[in-house]
């Protein structure tokens, strides 16, 4: 049988883990798309927590026979696999997206370079014209 | 017939010693060709010498490594609507004067990728040591299997492409292991890939990404890396060859 005092710690720390997530949440300190995993957890374990007989058999079914609790552990061990495994791919997708802007931004501000350059030279070209023309450039054109 | 555009990508990071000497030396060869260098957020002015030496920059704005740094050539050569692409190191340790053998099969229609090899001729001079002689095997006979064609060099960074070959790897290029990778991609892809004999130099400046240390960490990863590829669904690509 699993002894109560597990039972009862199980439960408080569940209950934290759900408020906190959610105070993060709120806080828009934690994405909901990230809190939802965490949520999941705080849930299944609480439940594992509280319904001791639901505990018992689960552990009678996996074998676990001389302490119940354990499947406890064993569950949370699990969904904290999960999370990382879930965080893994984000990272891995952020990677990709990070080396999608950098090369962007490379493309983008050769462009924006050699364009400038262009212009630069534009302006070179208009200025001599004028200077040739005989215009005043001490006044500056009207801006409309 | 027209003109087909010719470009020359080139990935380099700290390699001001020789990045300038590697642009001349393409320029010298064959004036026609853009330099397209890829700077990969060196610490020293591997940029500006290129720059000074006519080169194109494109300036990462931090490390991507060399993967990200060869596709963003691709996607610079895809972008400008180049026709054929060559990609050598700017480290120097590829001759210009074999870019015209590397060439040829891609000019003459006859390949979308030419991988120049340092081992399609088994009296070549370029004998690496021990290890890294077998790692290049080894790789070499994996990507063979894996993607149903005979290669002898995986590892060279020494390649050309036709438009077709410019727009996979613009589109799907390795960053983690990226030569090696990269073959195997072009193969499950319907690349026709052909290989000719090259002879690369040692460096001169700098020093190589691999290690010794590092090798056999690197094999493995490599491996791992390719028997996921391996499982991977690739766009057969001859179905768009007109």
């Amino acid at each position: 049988m699993t002894p109560v005092r597990v039972s009862i710690v199980g439960a408080i720390a569940s209950i934290l883990l759900i408020l906190v997530v959610l105070e993060l949440v709120r806080g828009r300190r934690l994405k909901e798309r990230y809190a939802l995993l965490w949520l999941v957890t705080g849930v299944v374990l609480l439940v594992l927590s509280v319904w001791r007989d639901g505990l018992n058999t689960i552990a009678g079914w996996v074998g676990v026979t001389s302490y119940p609790p354990a499947v406890l552990f064993a569950v949370a061990t699990l969904f904290i696999l999960l999370v990382l495994l879930h965080y893994s791919t984000v990272i891995s997708k952020l990677t990709d997206e990070n080396v999608d802007l950098a090369q962007r931004i490379a493309l983008v501000e050769e462009r924006v370079a050699r364009h400038s350059e262009v212009d630069e030279g534009d302006a070179q070209v208009v200025q001599t014209a004028l200077v040739e023309s005989g215009a005043d450039l001490t006044t500056a054109p009207q801006e409309k | 017939m027209k003109e087909r555009r010719l470009v020359a990508i080139v990935p380099a990071w700290n390699e001001s010693g020789a990045i300038g000497g590697v642009v001349d030396e393409i320029k010298a060869h064959d004036s026609s060709i853009d330099v397209v260098v890829i700077d990969d957020f060196s610490a020293d002015d591997t940029a500006d010498v290129a720059r000074a030496h006519g080169a194109t920059v494109l300036e990462l704005p931090f490390n991507i490594g060399i993967g990200g740094a060869v596709q963003t050539g691709f996607r610079y050569a895809l972008e400008h609507g180049y026709d054929v692409a060559v990609r050598l190191d700017g480290d120097g340790q590829h001759a210009a004067s074999q870019i015209p053998v590397i060439l040829a099969p891609v000019l003459a229609g006859e390949a979308d990728l030419v991988i120049g090899s340092r081992f399609v001729d088994p009296g070549g001079a370029y004998r690496p040591p021990f290890a890294r002689r077998m790692g290049i095997r080894v790789f070499a006979r994996l990507v063979s299997v894996l993607g149903g064609q005979r290669v002898t060099d995986t590892t060279s960074g020494f390649v050309a492409l036709d438009r077709m070959g410019i727009e996979l790897f613009a589109a799907e290029f390795p960053h983690d292991y990226p030569e090696v990778e990269a073959t195997l991609v072009a193969l499950r892809s319907g690349l026709r890939v052909a290989q000719v004999q090259v002879d690369m130099r040692e460096r001169t400046t700098g020093s190589s990404s691999i290690t010794f240390v590092r090798s056999l960490y690197y094999i493995v990863k490599v491996m791992l890396a390719l028997f996921v590829a391996s499982l991977r669904r690739y766009p057969r690509l001859e179905d768009a060859r007109r």
